[in-house]
Formats: structure tokens, C-alpha cells, sequence
């Protein structure tokens, strides 16, 4: 009996045992699911800071660690530094010496379908535009009305709801200037397994004009809500962007529009940075002309790509890494004669370069010393201190629209249109005046090619050049040759198809609803 | 042990005859090997047929028929011996030692959830004992079986102490998934075999189709292993047996680098100025060989104590402690083992407490491995000190402010001897398994099996600030801590018996759950002083799963010739979605024992003829994710932080996810021939399988902008592995005082992936995987539709007349006539390699997936041979990998001139292959360092010497002498052409090591 008794202690505690642990519905025990998220009016900002971040980060963990995007390199990948590779390499403001897989072909412009670096582009753009789906798709009604928020709960989640389709526009944008014709998918996709039609370049640009006129209202006005976000000013700026490279985009003359919102930008209360070089250095956050920014820090928002990225490519040769504010040159980027030869003298505060030890010719990519050294971007505050990280991660901030910008595509479209032509040139010789420091090289008329030049000087190596030369037709074709343009030393005409981007070959297998653009 | 002595025992009970007229008594003992005394053995008399057992203490007394009588001592399992003896007064002593033989018919093997005879096997089951075991001192335990079976590969590691190796059976079957077969430890599916004592396991059962795996259902399409620990013995006093081994291990080979006069040669042949003023700065008589400064003899103690014993209670209680000195300088490696088995038993017997339990506690000094790669191309005209004081006296490249030149390499030595990282582990795994037998039958038993593994380990790192090697943080002081644990519990019944006269049945069926979690704090990371380098993480890491199944099988054994075998089980996981979580998988075996038929009666060519055949579905879960699909956010680190205003807002991410994620499924066919010749003298199998494997899981592109990431876990494709295996046994010789044995082992796996995207796609080149050492993102393999996983995937090189690979826009004068084919005066892209879709160019469209190049082996063999002649044994083990290739990415990366540095601050050596091909920059992507790696291997070799009982008839000793990784024999011309994954970038050296060992029973 004992023994029964026992055995059935056992079978008892047994079985017990089993019961308890029926449990096969196993959730993670420091992460949310997605209803939880969103249940708590305070995770909203958290989530939207992940929408910013996509553009400063390339992953969760700073600076690499917990990639966003998987098959290329978490720095490779991020989304600064990818934009600045397409649209700086191709072009007569950057050339790097690396071999890395996608680098070559990008230096000249013999890129196809299966380039890494279009691809991850490519790819970063449909992660910004996912990700904000998903956060607009809480913001609507739909999912508010089944919540017991606050009236100001709601007002303040349907703002976010406004910022969040304002940085897809940005990236749908991007894909504009970048593929042309691609995927199209929004808030009522939801992640699952389909195939997203395609849409023209024309349609995709009616889209982004509606979105960014329909979330107009809801946004802060500029210079008035919290450094980082998107404002009123930045989506004037975009806008602008958008209407004056129209006739790339949508075969539209839209230049009177462009004019308009530059010229509300204009007296939005930005004024120039009266040093140029301040607007790149670490604390470029005060600056006084940036509309709108992607921002970096070296305690808190790290990454290899990014201005880290921009610091370190630049740096070899004889440069000494105390300078920049950091350690370690990669050895990478540099800028060709082409282009340093629109400098007519040394005395224009932008022409930011390093000549020691560098031949001014290239002959081959690979030798950093051979090409124009950059010193653009520093590591350093107005007071000469070092940025808060001295090894590696700079605080310097990307400036994705700033004053100056505007000023000279202004001046732009007086040229094209022919009307404010006055305005057009005072707001030049503002550029000019702030590079010089005085009146001496002022300009009395305006003309295309001197605004294009304008534009080379002032903006670059803020990845504006390649969409700048596909608008005056300069990028391909005979008509401006720089060095390795297709390949040759001193460059060659290159086909027109290089316009555009190819949809990457991974998407087109994925998804067989998608074109490839032509000459691809 | 156990059942063999008391099925030993049965048997001889039959077969004992009534007492004859005496005429005079032979007596004595008989004992085994080890010392250890032997119930149930026979004992005959050749001359009148008497017999007599042995009682428990291995003592006999046997009445023979004349003065002089040859004595044979008999026992199942083991080899039989006789003695011829002359009476004197009508009495005589003989004293036996028996001595296991080859795998016998009626040997007795472990299965999943019990036990079965090796003659009613219906699946691919290969068991490997003790005594088949590699001789010698190893730290991790599948070293024993290298090249003992047939389908497995085990490849080490690295020659790192407690490095552990990777098992292959029958090829992998998963891409992303785990392809690691199952491990069952005592019944326990444990976390591995980690650094469990080899000294403690008595046997491994490798169960390799379905129908042998089905039990294990959703973790059992890679194969399982059955690993059994040493339990004493019934009825069987106390012994205790000591052994010591110490070990000497040296690297016997070197990568091949310039000599430090050819590297001058090479740089005033090539150099430009700023490599020469380098050079120029070096000590013109320095000569330094950086691989022979990292590397010493490495030592290894390892003792063991077993104490067994059982007159009440089997039991078993082994410790050990090993210590090894790894051939890289610094590293070291402690482990203490206690491994306790005993088997009380209650209520008369009706209960037994199977217990098992072992504690594992290691700590292992991490030599720094960074040293070792750079020892490789380390400048050799430099001295290992400088002189100096700075960054603890070690020779290091520096900038002209005296800091340590960032690009530049670190003094391999300095690396060695300045980083400090220490692990320590402790491992407990244990289960009681409680066998009642409620009714008085024996036929019913059931099972009661709790068990657990708690594993912790911690550590911590320490670099000095002045160390050249983190210089601008200021060094470094990080730990880091994790903690597994996973707990067990099944119930289960077996009903065995004779059912009629022609049908013998063995049911099983059961439940089980199993829940598994890992866990791991977060710490910042600080420099020497203590400052932070970056945040700890706002949360730790945990993660669990769990398992539940149901699972049934039914053993029939139809007069002896029928063997039919059908198992079913059902498994849920956590890690599934209530959708898709139970699966089930099937499996169903016959087998044919042909010689039962009445046709073959008296035939006595063959002692054994068995025909098998199975099916079966099993699963794999391992997918390195827990909650692949729930949508699932998380927060990023305090590094990835963003800027609103004057706040730093922390991000919140949502994962890609798959809700429809679901098991992989290999369905397995086997058709096998065993058979036995000659009685038993020759023996072996053949078996013939193929597996098919859907639902593949691969994280894989998925349409843009469709889910949170542009790849995503999920269920996309199919494989297939085909093979076939043989084994041969040839018992050469035995008799009373030899036996020699040899077996060889043959087999051959074919890998074919055949779906591998959403989409039915033939234009795709596949996943490229199989990242490089060499620029950023270069990969060298390549999924493939209808190619093996892990091809190799690069540019076709062109050659020479003579041989040498050409190089784009190399100088014409290195190279035969006649090599610039459009005249132009250099090598173009086209000219170098092969312009494979002919458009003039050479871009990533023309890549070549090399089918018949892959890290797999095609064939795969095992060579044995061991024989005993009355004192000594010894015996061999060779091991043959025929038809794998491996990327020597050491010669890709460092075999070029542009690796020797231009505008760095340093100089870099450089390999000797840089003179057979000259090339002025890196050509990863080169089918010339895509080479063969086929290699045959002395893996063991040992000598044995039985000293016999030292003492009055007691402390049985024996001596023995071993090599390990005596010989390779390849014409891979780097260091190893064994590394798993095929990619060779360094690997810590395998010794040739050689092990003195001494085995006293007390």
C-alpha cells in the first residue's frame, strides 16, 4: 500500500507538473507587440523617433549591431551615406578609392541591376516608407476611435500622424529622383505577402504634391516646433525641390511654383550663417539657415554612415586626423580637378580643400592622393573644441535643405522664368557676399551656367549634384565629361538610361508585377 | 552492461547441464579488462561437456573428466578463451581474463525511449562503444567517433582547447536553420555535448533515417545522438579505476610567408619610395618569425577517477579533472567533471530511480585569436620589443605624434600577452528516470523522466590603457554573464511481451514537454579606468520556447523474420503561431531477416541477412528565433538614440515577421542491406537514403516594402540529400590469445537545393552568403537552384600558357606570349576573366556557381584497424574527405602586393603564394583561390600494454601510448584543409598531439 501510495505521490506531482506548463503561448518578455504600442499615447514619440532615426541610424543599436536591412553591411546601408554615394560618386564632386563591392561601378557610372548599392538604397527608402504605413495607419480614426484617448492625446498623435507622411514624402521623393518608376504601397498595406503594383514617375509625383499639400495644415509652422522634426519650413522646402526638377520628373514646367515656396521660405525667418564653414562643423546644430536636418551625435546617435561616414572617407594622406576633430582616415573620397577648377581664386570661404601631398590628377581611382582632398566636414565647435566623441563619432548634423539652397534655386527659376529677375540676383549675391565676405564678387545678371557652378561651390558634397546635373542635362551625355566619367581617365559621354537608378534585380524576381526602367 | 550480463546469465542458465562423474576440479576466476569481475560466465569442460557459471563474484568451480583439461570460458559479448591445465591431486586453478569482442548480433542498443536488440532494428542505427573510442586525451567528447561511422562528419573546430566540433549526419538539410543534429544525454536532450567528460560515456547511438528518429519528431530531421554515460554494474563489487594521460601537443605546420629576405627582396623590387624609407628604418639584421613568437608546446593533464561498484545499488560516481596548455601562448583551459549515475531501486525492484547526474565546470583563458592572423603577415624585419616602454614594450606602428597608427596591425605578440579574457562555466544536466512495473508481469513497465540543465557562465576582459591595441579608448575592462537553463519532464508507458506464438510486441507512448530559455544582462562597455564606451542596453536579453508532444510506437516482431516498426508524434512549439503549431510526423519500417526463411535453413555462408526498409516525415524548429512570428517591437540601444529639441528620444522598431512561419519537414526514404559473413567474421551494411526537405526555412528578399525589412524569416524553399553508406567489419583473427580487426566505412551525400524563393524563379542568381576577410561585404558562396548549398560563387580566372592567373592591367613581361588577345597593350577585365555572357564587360552578371565546388565532401571515408595479442593492443584510425574546395581567403587577402600597405604607416608581409601569381591588388573574387581540399588523415594511433594485476591479484594496470592528428596528407597548399564552412581565413592550428595514459583498477 506504501508503495502505491507513493507511486501515486508521484504520478500526482507528475501531472501537476504537465498541467502547469501547458503553456505554449510564449511572447517576449522585453519587447511590445504592436496593439500594446499603441494603446499608450506616450510610445507614439518613440516610434516616430524611429522614423527620424531611419534616417541617422542604420539599425537599433548605435552604431551597428541590430541592422534595419540585411545582405550589405550595416554601415553601407545607412540611409545618408547611401544617398550621398548616389548622388555624389557618379558625379564630378566625389570620386573613392575603395573596392568594396558596388563602389567601382558607382565612381563610373557602369552600374546594372545587381549594383549593392542601388539595391540598399533601394531598399532604405521602402524601409522609411513601411515603417511610417504602419504609424500612419495608427494615427487614423480607424484604430483612435477604439481608444479612450484625450481630445489633446489624439490632436498631438494625428500631428505626429502629419510628420510621419512628411518623411515618407520625403523618401517616395527620393525614389522619384533616384527609380522614377517604382512599387507603390501605403497606409492600407498592411505586411503580408503580395506584390505591389507599379507606379509611373508621373503619377508618383502627383502623389507626393497631394500628400505634402494635404498634411500642409497639421504642420508646425517652420522654425517653431523642436530641432530635428519636420515643420512647416520643411515641407515648403521639399515642395520647392520637388517643383523645380518637374520637368524631370513629370515632363511639367512648374518653375513659377518653386519660386513660390522659396519665396515663403525666404521669409520664414532663416537667415545665412555668416561663416560657411559653421554650418559643418559639430555644433552645426545652431546654425541659423537649416530648414531641415538629419541629425547625428557621437554619445547618442552613432553610426558608421551618416557624417561619420563623411568625416572619416575623407581623410588620408597627409591630413592630420587632429584637424577633423577625430582619429583615423579611411582613405576614401575626394573631389576631381573638374570641379575645383570652378574656383577661380583662393579667397571664396568655400572652398574648404587639402592640397598637401595630393595630385591634382587621378589616374588611378584606388590612390587617394591622387584628387582633390575635402575638409568640409570637421569634427570640431566654433571654440575649436573637439566634438563630444574624440574617437570615432562625430556630432556633425546632415543638412538635407539649408538657406542658401533656396536662395539660389530662387535665382534659378527667376533665370528660367524670366520674372522677379532682381529678386533673383540679390538673393545670389547674398550667397556670394557671405562667401567672400564682402561685395567684391558680386554678380549683376543671371545666367544657367554660372547658377549651376553657383550650386557646385556651394552645395557640395550635400548630395544635391547628380539630380543638379540631370536638370541642366550635364549628367550623362558628351556635354560635360570629369574624371572616370564611363570609365575613362578623363571621362567619356555616357548613356542616357543612366538618368535613373535600376530597380534592383532582388525586386524584380520578388515582385513580378514590377518594369525595369529602360536600358536596363 | 547490465542487461548484457543478466541476459549473459539467462542464457548460460540453459545451457548448464547436470553434473558428470568427477574426476578432478578445475577452479579459479574470471574477470574482464578492466579487473572487474564476471558473473555468469561458462565455463566448459571440451573433454566431458561439463559446464559451470561463475557466481557474483566471478569465482567458478568446475568438475572435469581428465588429469590434463582445456577449460573454455564463454560469455556473450565477449571473446572466448581457453586454457588447457594439469590437474595435481585432482585440482587445478585457471584464471580467466575476457575480453569484449566485435559488435555482436544479440548486442543490445540504446534507442529513443528504450533499449532493442541490434537483431531487431528496423532503422539506421549505428551504435559506437567504449572500447571503439579514439585513444587519447581530448576535451570535448565527439572527438571519440572521428571516422568510427559511416554519414557522419564531424569537423573540429580549431585546435582551440574545448573548441568542440561541428556533426554533420547525412549532409545538412537547413539553410537557416540549425542543421546540428539532436543531442539526448541519458534521455535528457541536452544543450549539446559541450565539454562533457569523455571518460564518462560509455556509448554513442547515432539514429540516423526517420524511421529511427520519428521519436523525436520536430527536432529529429538532422539525426540524433544517443549519448549513454558509464553506470556500475549489479551485483558487482567496489572498484575504483584511476587513470592519468598527459599530453604534449605541437603545431607542426606554418602558412607560408615571404621570409623576411624575400620580403626585403619584394619591396626594393616593387616598393615605392615611402615603402622603402620604411623599410629603410628597420634593424637590416633583424629576422622575425612572427608565428614561431606566438606559439609553444602544449601540455594536457587529465585525470579520472571512477568509482563503481553494486552489490545493492549500481552506481557510478566518475571525476575528473583536466587541464590543458593550448599551443597558442596563454591559452589554457581547466574543466572538473563529476558524473554520478546509481540506480536504487524500491519496492522490491518494482521501482527504479534511474538517476544521472553530472556537474561541469570549466574555465577557459581565452588567448587572444586576433594574434594569430596577424602573426601571419606581421612586418618580419621587426623586432617583437622595442626597447621602449611604450604600450608595454612591444614594437608598434606609429603615427609621427607617436600614437598608434590607426589602419595598421597590432604587434601579434603584444595581442597575445596584453588582452586578458577569462571565462568561466558551470554546467549541471541531470534527469531521474523512475521505471515501475505496477502489475507482476514484466511485461508492462512506466516511466516517470524529470530532468533539467542549468548552464552559467560569466566572464570578463582586460586591456591596459596603455596597450597599443585599444589606445584611443583607453583599453578595456568589459564582462559579460548569461545563464540557460532548460527543464524536462515525460511520462510514458512500454507494454513488451510475447503476444502469441508468432508476434512479439513492444509498444511505447508518452508525453512530453520540454521548456527551454536563455537569458544574458546587458553592461556598457568601459575603458580600463572605468569610463563608459558605450551604454548598456535598457534591457537584458531573455528568450524562451517550449515544446509539447505526444508520441506513440509499436515495435512487432513476427516469428524472427518480420520486423515491423511504426512510430507517430506530434510536437507543438512557442515558436510557431497557434495556426501552424502542432505538426505531425509519421514513420514506418519494415525489415526482412532473410536467413529465418525456411528457405535458408543450413545455409552457412551468411550468419546474417537483413533487408530494411523505412519512411518517414521529421521536423526541425532550431531556428535561432523564438518569436519569429509575432509582430514585435523593440527599443534601440542608448546609442541610437534621436535628437528632439534638447531630448534624446529612444526609438521603438517593429520586427519583420512571418505569422504563417512554419516547421521544416524532410521526409526520409532508406533501403539497407546488413549482413554477416563467415560467421560474423565479416559483417556490415549498406544503406541507401534519400531525403527530401520543404518548407525550407531562408530569410529571404521579399517584395519591397511589403514588411519591415527587406528580408524576412520564412518558409521558402526545398533540398533534397541523397546518398548511399557501407560499412564493412573483417575480424581477421581471433582466437583464444589474437585478434586483429579491421572495418572500413564508406559514404556519399549529394545536396541539391531545389526551390528557394516566394517566387519560381530561374533568372535569379540565389543568396549569396559566405562573407570574406578582404574589403567589405565580399561573399565567395552562393544558394543556387539545383546546386548544393554554399557553392562557390566567383569570376572565372584565365591563365597563361605556364599556368600563372593574370591580372588586370598586370605588366605583360610577367606572362607567356601572347596573352593580350585584342593587342592593345594591357590586360583588360575581359582578358583576365571570363567575359561569361559576352557583353564586352566584367560585372557581377558575370559570376559562375561552380556546381561541382562546394565545402562539402563528395565521399567520405573511415578506415579502422585494432588488434590485441595476449599483453598488447593497438590499433588506428584513418579518416579520408574526398572532393571538397575551400577558399583560401589567406592568400586572396594577403597575397597581393597592395596588402603590403602604400600610404598606410606600416609594411605588411605577405604569403608566398604572391610569387606564383604576382598580382599587384586583391582579386577576392578569383576562382584561383577556390582549391581543392580533398585530405586523408591519421586522426589516431595507439599502442596498449597490459601489465596485468601488479599485486596480489589486484590493481589491474595498463600502459598506453597515443598520437593524435598524427599525418594529413593533402595538396591544399594552406594550414588545414579542414575548416567547416570552407572558408579559409586563419584558423587556431591543430596540433599533432601524443598522450602518455595509465589505467589502475583499485
Amino acid at each position: 500500500m506504501k508503495s502505491i501510495k507513493l507511486f501515486s505521490l508521484l504520478a500526482g506531482a507528475a501531472l501537476l507538473a504537465a498541467s502547469c506548463a501547458k503553456d505554449l503561448n510564449l511572447t517576449p518578455k522585453y519587447g511590445l507587440n504592436a496593439d500594446a504600442v499603441y494603446s499608450d499615447p506616450n510610445n507614439y514619440i518613440n516610434v516616430l523617433a524611429k522614423l527620424y532615426a531611419g534616417l541617422s541610424t542604420s539599425g537599433n543599436q548605435g552604431p551597428a549591431g541590430m541592422p534595419d536591412i540585411g545582405g550589405i553591411d550595416e554601415g553601407f546601408s545607412q540611409y545618408v551615406r547611401v544617398y550621398w554615394n548616389l548622388q555624389e560618386l557618379p558625379t564630378d564632386e566625389a570620386v573613392c578609392g575603395w573596392n568594396d563591392p558596388g563602389v567601382p561601378e558607382l565612381n563610373t557610372m557602369t552600374w546594372n541591376d545587381n549594383s549593392s548599392f542601388v539595391s540598399a538604397m533601394y531598399y532604405r527608402i521602402y524601409y522609411q516608407i513601411a515603417l511610417a504605413n504602419e504609424f500612419i495607419r495608427y494615427t487614423m480614426d480607424e484604430w483612435l476611435n477604439t481608444k479612450d484617448f484625450t481630445p489633446e492625446q489624439v490632436a498631438m498623435i494625428k500631428d505626429m500622424g502629419a510628420e510621419a507622411r512628411y518623411l515618407r514624402a520625403l523618401s517616395y521623393y527620393h525614389a522619384l529622383d533616384l527609380f522614377g518608376n517604382v512599387p507603390f504601397v501605403d497606409e492600407s498595406d498592411r505586411p503580408g505577402v503580395y506584390y505591389p503594383e507599379q507606379i509611373s514617375r508621373v503619377d508618383l509625383f502627383a502623389y507626393i504634391e497631394a500628400e505634402l499639400n494635404d498634411i500642409e495644415a497639421l504642420m508646425v509652422p517652420a522654425r517653431a516646433g523642436q530641432y530635428g522634426r519636420a515643420d512647416l519650413g520643411a515641407l515648403k522646402a521639399l515642395r520647392a525641390k520637388l517643383y523645380l526638377n518637374a520637368e524631370v520628373f513629370a515632363g511639367t514646367d512648374r518653375y513659377a511654383d518653386a519660386m513660390a515656396e522659396c519665396s515663403d521660405l525666404i521669409n520664414a525667418g532663416y537667415s545665412l550663417e555668416p561663416v560657411y564653414e559653421h554650418n559643418f562643423f559639430a555644433d552645426n546644430h545652431t546654425s541659423s539657415e537649416f530648414i531641415f536636418v538629419a541629425t547625428f551625435d557621437g554619445q547618442h546617435t552613432r553610426t558608421y554612415g551618416g557624417t561619420t561616414f563623411l568625416v572619416h572617407s575623407h581623410m588620408g594622406g597627409t591630413m592630420d586626423p587632429a584637424y577633423f576633430g577625430t582619429t583615423s582616415g579611411w582613405q576614401g573620397n575626394r573631389a576631381t580637378k573638374a570641379w575645383y577648377d570652378k574656383f577661380p581664386d583662393t579667397l571664396d570661404t568655400r572652398r574648404l580643400v587639402w592640397l598637401d601631398g595630393m595630385e591634382d590628377t587621378i589616374t588611378t581611382v584606388g590612390t587617394f592622393t591622387e584628387g582633390i582632398g575635402i575638409t568640409k566636414w570637421r569634427n570640431v565647435n566654433r571654440d575649436g573644441s573637439v566634438g563630444s566623441e574624440p574617437v570615432t563619432f562625430v556630432d556633425i548634423d546632415f543638412p538635407m535643405f539649408r538657406l542658401a539652397d533656396v536662395y539660389l534655386m530662387y535665382a534659378e527659376c527667376a533665370a528660367r522664368t524670366g520674372t522677379n529677375l532682381s529678386q533673383g540676383v540679390g538673393y545670389f549675391n547674398m550667397v556670394r557676399e557671405r562667401a567672400y565676405g564682402n561685395s567684391d564678387h558680386n554678380v549683376t545678371t543671371l545666367d544657367l551656367p554660372t547658377i549651376l557652378d553657383e550650386r557646385a561651390r556651394e552645395l557640395y558634397g550635400e548630395g544635391h549634384r547628380r539630380t543638379d546635373l540631370i536638370r541642366f542635362g550635364q549628367f550623362t551625355g558628351g556635354s560635360y565629361l570629369w574624371a572616370f566619367k564611363g570609365g575613362e581617365q578623363f571621362g567619356i559621354s555616357t548613356s542616357e538610361h543612366y538618368n535613373l537608378y535600376p530597380i534592383p534585380s532582388s525586386d524584380l524576381i520578388s515582385n513580378q508585377n514590377l518594369a525595369q526602367n529602360p536600358g536596363y | 552492461m547490465n542487461w548484457k550480463r543478466s541476459l549473459g546469465s539467462a542464457l548460460a542458465f540453459l545451457f548448464l547441464s547436470s553434473t558428470a562423474l568427477a574426476q578432478g576440479r578445475v577452479s579459479g576466476s574470471v574477470k574482464d579488462a578492466a579487473g572487474a569481475a564476471l558473473p555468469g560466465v561458462v565455463l566448459s569442460d571440451e573433454a566431458s561437456g561439463t559446464t559451470a557459471m561463475t557466481d557474483n563474484n566471478g569465482m567458478y568451480s568446475l568438475t572435469v573428466s581428465a588429469n590434463q583439461a582445456t577449460v573454455k570460458a564463454s560469455m556473450l559479448g565477449y571473446v572466448g578463451v581457453s586454457k588447457t591445465v594439469t590437474l595435481t591431486n585432482a585440482a587445478a586453478t585457471a584464471n580467466f581474463t575476457l575480453v569484449e569482442s566485435a559488435v555482436t548480433l544479440d548486442d543490445i542498443v540504446v534507442i529513443g525511449y528504450g533499449t532493442s536488440n541490434v537483431k531487431d532494428l528496423t532503422g539506421s542505427v549505428v551504435s559506437v562503444k567504449a572500447k571503439s573510442f579514439q585513444k587519447g586525451a581530448f576535451s570535448t567528447p565527439e572527438a571519440l567517433i572521428l571516422g568510427k561511422t559511416p554519414g557522419v562528419r564531424i569537423t573540429s573546430n580549431s585546435g582551440m582547447p574545448g573548441a568542440g566540433s561541428r556533426i554533420r549526419i547525412r549532409g545538412g538539410s537547413s539553410l537557416n536553420a540549425s542543421n546540428d543534429p539532436l543531442i539526448v544525454i541519458d534521455g535528457l536532450p541536452a544543450d549539446g555535448l559541450g565539454l562533457l567528460n569523455p571518460s564518462d560515456i560509455e556509448s554513442f547511438t547515432i539514429l540516423k533515417d526517420a524511421s529511427a528518429t520519428a521519436i523525436y519528431g520536430s527536432r529529429a530531421a538532422n539525426g540524433v545522438i544517443l549519448v549513454t554515460t558509464k553506470k556500475g554494474t549489479a551485483n558487482s563489487a567496489f572498484h575504483a579505476d584511476v587513470t592519468a594521460v598527459t599530453s604534449f601537443r605541437n603545431v607542426t605546420n606554418q602558412v607560408d610567408v615571404l621570409s623576411t629576405e624575400q620580403f626585403r627582396n619584394v619591396i626594393a623590387e616593387n616598393g615605392t619610395s615611402t615603402q622603402q624609407s620604411r623599410l629603410a628604418t628597420a634593424d637590416p639584421n633583424q629576422v622575425t618569425n612572427w608565428q614561431n613568437e606566438i606559439y609553444q608546446t602544449g601540455v594536457v593533464n587529465d585525470y579520472n577517477i571512477a568509482l563503481t561498484g553494486g552489490l545493492k545499488m549500481p552506481y557510478r560516481l566518475g571525476l575528473g579533472m583536466y587541464r590543458e596548455k593550448g599551443v597558442l601562448k596563454r591559452s589554457e583551459l581547466k574543466r572538473y567533471t563529476a558524473t554520478l549515475n546509481a540506480s536504487p531501486s524500491f519496492m522490491n525492484g518494482k521501482l527504479k530511480a534511474n538517476t544521472s547526474a553530472k556537474v561541469i565546470s570549466a574555465e577557459n583563458f581565452y588567448a587572444n585569436q586576433g594574434a594569430i592572423g596577424t602573426a601571419v603577415f606581421f612586418d618580419p624585419t621587426r623586432p617583437v620589443l622595442s626597447g621602449d616602454t611604450a604600450y608595454g614594450g612591444y614594437f608598434e606602428w606609429t603615427m609621427p605624434n607617436g600614437a598608434p597608427s590607426a589602419l595598421s596591425p597590432r604587434n601579434p605578440v603584444g595581442l597575445l600577452m596584453l588582452r586578458d579574457d577569462v571565462g568561466y562555466n558551470t554546467r549541471a544536466l541531470g534527469n531521474i528516470l523512475f521505471d515501475y512495473q505496477p502489475l507482476a508481469s514484466e511485461a508492462l513497465h512506466l516511466f516517470m523522466n524529470v530532468g533539467g540543465e542549468y548552464s552559467y557562465t560569466h566572464g570578463n576582459t582586460f586591456v591596459p590603457a596603455y596597450a597599443a591595441m585599444n589606445f584611443n579608448n583607453g583599453g578595456e575592462m568589459n564582462k559579460y554573464e548569461s545563464t540557460r537553463t532548460n527543464r524536462l519532464i515525460e511520462l510514458y508507458g512500454n507494454y513488451n511481451k510475447q503476444v502469441s506464438n508468432r508476434v512479439h510486441a513492444d509498444l511505447t507512448g508518452g508525453y512530453s514537454f520540454q521548456h527551454w530559455s536563455s537569458s544574458s544582462p546587458s553592461y556598457a562597455s568601459l575603458n580600463a579606468a572605468g569610463d563608459t564606451i558605450s551604454p548598456a542596453n535598457p534591457n537584458p536579453f531573455f528568450s524562451e520556447n517550449a515544446l509539447m508532444s505526444f508520441y506513440g510506437r509499436g515495435n512487432f516482431n513476427i516469428s524472427n523474420k518480420y520486423l515491423v516498426t511504426a512510430t507517430l508524434r506530434s510536437d507543438g512549439s512557442s515558436r510557431f503561431s497557434k495556426d501552424a503549431r502542432w505538426g505531425l510526423f509519421p514513420s514506418a519500417a519494415l525489415a526482412w531477416n532473410v536467413l529465418e526463411e525456411d528457405l535458408f535453413a543450413g545455409q552457412t555462408l551468411f550468419s546474417n541477412l537483413k533487408v530494411r526498409m523505412g519512411y518517414g516525415l521529421t521536423g526541425q524548429q532550431d531556428i535561432y528565433n523564438d518569436y519569429g512570428y509575432i509582430p514585435n517591437y523593440n527599443y534601440g540601444t542608448a546609442t541610437a538614440q534621436y535628437q528632439f529639441g534638447n531630448n534624446w528620444v529612444d526609438i521603438l522598431r517593429p520586427d519583420a515577421y512571418d505569422y504563417n512561419l512554419q516547421w521544416e519537414k524532410t521526409a526520409t526514404t532508406n533501403i539497407a542491406l546488413d549482413y554477416g559473413l563467415l560467421k560474423g567474421r565479416i559483417n556490415g551494411s549498406v544503406d541507401v537514403y534519400r531525403k527530401n526537405t520543404f518548407d525550407l526555412l531562408g530569410v529571404v528578399p521579399i517584395p519591397a516594402g511589403t514588411n519591415f525589412s527587406n528580408r524576412v524569416l520564412t518558409n521558402v524553399g526545398s533540398m533534397t540529400n541523397n546518398g548511399i553508406e557501407a560499412s564493412v567489419n573483417l575480424v581477421l583473427v581471433d582466437n583464444a590469445t589474437t585478434n586483429f580487426e579491421i572495418g572500413f566505412n564508406a559514404s556519399r551525400n549529394r545536396n541539391q537545393i531545389t526551390k528557394l524563393s516566394l517566387v519560381q524563379d530561374t533568372t535569379s542568381p540565389g543568396i549569396q552568403v559566405g562573407g570574406i576577410a578582404g574589403g567589405v561585404g565580399n561573399t565567395i558562396q552562393i544558394h543556387a537552384l539545383g546546386m548544393p548549398m554554399f557553392t562557390f560563387y566567383s569570376y572565372e580566372q584565365i591563365y597563361d600558357a605556364t599556368g600563372r592567373p593574370l591580372e588586370r592591367n598586370g605588366s605583360l613581361d610577367q606572362y607567356s606570349d601572347g596573352v593580350d588577345v585584342n593587342g592593345n597593350g594591357k590586360i583588360d577585365d575581359i582578358e583576365a576573366y571570363v567575359d561569361q555572357n559576352g557583353d564586352g564587360i566584367i560585372n557581377t552578371s558575370d559570376l559562375v556557381a561552380w556546381a561541382g565546388k562546394t565545402p562539402e565532401p563528395r565521399q567520405i571515408f573511415g578506415f579502422n584497424a585494432n588488434f590485441s595479442h595476449k599483453r598488447w593492443s593497438g590499433g588506428m584510425t584513418w579518416r579520408a574527405e574526398q572532393g571538397q574546395y575551400m577558399y583560401n581567403n589567406l592568400s586572396s587577402n594577403h597575397g597581393n602586393y597592395f596588402e603590403v600597405g602604400g600610404s598606410m604607416r606600416h609594411l605588411n608581409n605577405l604569403v608566398t603564394d604572391y610569387l606564383n601569381t604576382g598580382f599587384r591588388s586583391p582579386q577576392y573574387l578569383s576562382s584561383y583561390y577556390i582549391q581543392e581540399a580533398s585530405f586523408i588523415r591519421l586522426d589516431n594511433l595507439y599502442l596498449s600494454y597490459n601489465l596485468g594485476n601488479l599485486y596480489q591479484d589486484k590493481y589491474a594496470t595498463s600502459l598506453n601510448i597515443s598520437m593524435q592528428n598524427a599525418l594529413v596528407i593533402t595538396k591544399y597548399k594552406g594550414l588545414d584543409p579542414e575548416i567547416a564552412g570552407g572558408i579559409d581565413n586563419m584558423i587556431y592550428p591543430r596540433p599533432r598531439v601524443f598522450n602518455l595514459q595509465l589505467t589502475v583498477t583499485l
